[in-house]
């Protein structure tokens, strides 16, 4: 640019002065004037190449780039901008199903085992069309020290609960995660999976007995997880423990606490697992059920004691060279033990044979055992079977007006379920549930379950 | 002694467990190619560890309890980043209980970040199959993208590492020599390559197209991340009549009944290439890799 400025310059210079019948005055006039134009074209050429610089500059750098990454076409592309980049990860659960069941679901109650109203209606099978419990999910680090996620769980009824909502730690040293809020509990290997991720529509009958299906607390949460090859990890909560096994309450300090302790890892490339054990103990104060008596007649009990729930768990799973995208096994079993003291006050509201209150001992348990079997891209069968037993159970003075069946309720289901992708799946679920004593309810269960937004990463 | 005896148990206990050496920068590297890149930089200073196999989809990995206490460990985690491990990633950052691994973080290196992506879509949507914001991640396929993720990652290592600074430079320097020259000879060798339409099975060789100028005519899976069904795969076989291709290619760890199938039908070779480290017999390392791949592609041509 300069080599071509210089000639016109000097154009412009010779011009004037070419024109010999100007007088001075003009003359100086004219050259004052040119002078000034050259000031002024010289500042802008210099601007122009300052320009010309940079820009040769900048593409020499970007050529370099591009020649680098062997294209010669666009960088790499810019992070979004602007306030909604710093969204949270939102995922919405859409679910429904239909049940056909050929007893009526009134009144379900699992024979011996004394649930509260809440908790049993959540665990009542439906009959006919249904929605089943949506989920909004909404999850993002915090900042650099924590992340934090919300799973709110929209009913079928309309109403809304709050699964989980917590924080939790990202920055701490050695291993160390803390938690705090509402979560559901790390005891067992079920319980810390939300229902979408299950393999079978509902829960097993020994988390409903035990757990009213699923146990999420209040609290705080610390693991711990070994500096060892071998997974090793170790989980303390302290918490309010207002759900079932726990009610409740109106004071100071921890109403439910729970160690645990899993241990994992691989076997070759094909096989995986983790076992595990759980100790979940709560303090339930007038946990309140209703129940039928030996003289037939219905009456409303409490229990005020301490409740402790032990939980041996077990995961095995099996892919061909760890690749399951065609075909993959799981193998999955819990067993769990509770022991409960404490006093039960039989017949609260005097409907039968009057208010009495005695001593409680019981020890039951339950177990399940169910495998799945993904067979070809896509599909996957499963087979699950289960059984609680009463163990022994002692109502002290109330022995003869409370009825203490020597029944063991168990159910088997079968399913098969399609899934198309990572977000959608359709499940037929065939069921014989002989959880009441007398009753077998062969059940059907058609059930979808999608979910949509950001991609969720599921526990092992 | 009672007090004795405890420690001896809990020390022999821990012993079988097997604790992790300390002396070396533990990685934990999501997919086997950038093991085998961080192992030629880091020799003997670094202990690798590959979460994933060259017969596993990297895109459908558990987070698995092995994963979790490697990730427990690591002084560095390198994956491709792009949401290829978004489906378990994220779990193992969350409860390793290891802030180095954090996304931001030294510990965390993505080798998506320092590449030209291809395939950026200009919408997403899940009905458009398994798609990636970010762009096709899988880059590793063009080998002057392992030159690209190996200058960065010598920097990143000497960054977390600064007592081994001079080895991760010499051991870069040595390395980009070679590949370099690998490279160029691997463009010598597949340059006839350059303009043959191929059929691949996952769109998982973009780069590897983009690099050698090979033609991708269709693809088995109806949409990225989906098996290929019946009535697509009759779809390509009848594409293939008006457009022939020369081979099927897929990944090792890809199920082969699709390509097979149409291999059959088409009368063409279907190929299974490498696609990362170990996933076949020569790819025993990233020379090995590409020397495999350049073969197996040529030898459709015969």
């Amino acid at each position: 640019m300069k080599m071509l400025s210089i000639p016109l310059l000097a154009a412009l210079l010779t011009l004037p002065a070419g024109a010999s019948a100007a007088d001075d005055a003009d003359l100086r006039a004219l050259r004052d004037e040119v002078a000034r134009m050259r000031e002024t074209y010289e500042a802008r050429i210099d601007a122009l190449e300052k320009r010309l610089l940079d820009a040769e500059a900048k593409s020499a750098s970007a050529a370099a780039v591009a020649t680098q990454a062997g294209t010669m076409a666009a960088a790499p592309p810019a992070a979004p901008s602007g306030a909604n980049a710093f969204n949270p990860n939102v995922s919405l659960i859409l679910s429904g199903q239909y049940g056909n069941l050929s007893r009526d679901p009134a009144g379900y109650r699992i024979t011996g085992f004394h649930l509260p109203g809440g908790p049993l209606g959540d665990i009542t099978p439906q009959r006919g069309f249904s929605l089943a419990e949506s989920e909004l999910a909404i999850s993002a680090n915090v900042d650099t020290l924590f992340y934090g996620a919300a799973h709110f769980a929209i009913h079928p009824d309309n109403t809304l609960s709050t699964e989980e909502a917590f924080v939790q730690t990202t920055a701490l040293p050695s291993g160390l995660t803390l938690k705090a809020g509402r979560y559901f509990s790390g005891i067992g290997y079920l319980n810390e999976q939300h229902a979408h991720a299950w393999d079978f529509v509902d829960a097993p009958l020994a988390y409903q007995a035990f757990l009213g299906g699923q146990f999420n607390n209040d609290g705080l949460q610390l693991r711990w997880l070994a500096p060892t090859d071998t997974f090793l990890e170790i989980g303390a909560e302290l918490g309010r423990g207002a759900n079932y096994p726990g009610t409740g309450r109106n004071k100071n300090g921890s109403g439910a606490s729970a160690l645990y302790a899993h241990l994992g890892g691989d076997v070759g490339d094909s096989h995986s697992w983790r076992a595990g054990l759980s100790l979940l103990t709560t303090s339930p104060q007038d946990r309140q059920w209703d129940d039928i008596d030996t003289a037939g007649a219905g009456v409303s009990n409490r229990f005020s004691g301490s409740s402790r729930l032990w939980i041996a768990d077990g995961v095995w799973k099996w892919a061909p060279r760890g690749n399951a995208n065609s075909t993959n096994f799981k193998l999955q079993g819990e067993y769990l033990r509770r022991i409960e003291d404490g006093n039960l006050t039989y017949d609260t509201q005097a409907a039968s044979l009057g208010t009495a209150t005695g001593s409680y001992a019981a020890r039951q348990s339950g177990w399940y055992l169910q495998g799945i079997y993904q067979f070809t891209p896509y599909w996957r069968v499963g087979l699950r079977s289960e059984r609680l037993s009463n163990g022994s159970v002692d109502y002290g003075a109330n022995n003869a007006r409370l009825l203490r069946p020597d029944y063991a309720p168990q159910r088997n289901a079968l399913m098969f379920d399609y899934n198309p992708s990572e977000f959608s799946r359709i499940r037929l679920q065939l069921a014989q549930d002989k959880s009441r004593e007398g009753i077998t309810d062969n059940q059907i269960f058609l059930q979808y379950q999608m979910s949509l937004g950001a991609h969720g990463a599921h526990k092992f | 002694m009672f007090n004795r005896s405890i420690k001896l148990t809990l020390a022999l206990t821990l012993g079988a467990i097997a604790l992790p050496s300390f002396a070396a920068l533990n990685i934990l590297a999501c997919e086997p190619e950038w093991g085998a890149l961080a192992q030629e930089l880091g020799g003997d200073k670094v202990s690798v560890y590959n979460a994933t196999t060259a017969f596993q989809d990297p895109h459908h990995v558990q987070a698995k309890p092995s994963l979790l206490a490697r990730a427990r460990n690591a002084d560095l985690v390198i994956c491709t980043g792009s949401q290829l491990e978004i489906g378990w990633l994220p779990i193992l950052q969350q409860q390793a209980g290891n802030p180095k691994i954090q996304t931001g973080q030294p510990g965390n290196f993505e080798a998506s970040r320092f590449v030209r992506m291809l395939e950026i879509p200009g919408s997403v949507d899940r009905s458009l199959g398994d798609v990636h914001p970010g762009g096709n991640p899988h880059i590793q396929t063009d080998p002057r993208n392992i030159g690209l993720v190996a200058e960065a990652l010598a920097k990143r290592l000497a960054e977390i590492d600064p007592a081994n600074v001079a080895h991760y430079q010499s051991s870069y320097k040595a390395f980009a020599e070679r590949w370099k020259a690998a490279v160029s000879n691997w463009e010598k060798q597949a340059a006839p390559l350059r303009g043959m339409n191929i059929v691949v099975h996952h769109k998982a060789f973009a780069y590897l197209e983009n690099w050698l100028g090979l033609q991708e005519v269709a693809a088995l899976e109806p949409k990225p991340g989906v098996e290929p069904t019946s009535a697509h795969l009759a779809e390509v076989l009848a594409q293939l009549q008006r457009q022939p291709a020369k081979t099927v290619i897929r990944a090792a760890y890809s199920d082969g009944r699709g390509s097979d199938w149409l291999a059959e039908r088409a009368g063409i070779p279907a190929i299974v290439l490498p696609f990362t480290v170990g996933g076949s017999e020569r790819a025993k390392d990233l020379f090995g890799l590409f020397d495999d791949t350049i073969q197996k592609l040529l030898s459709a041509l015969k």
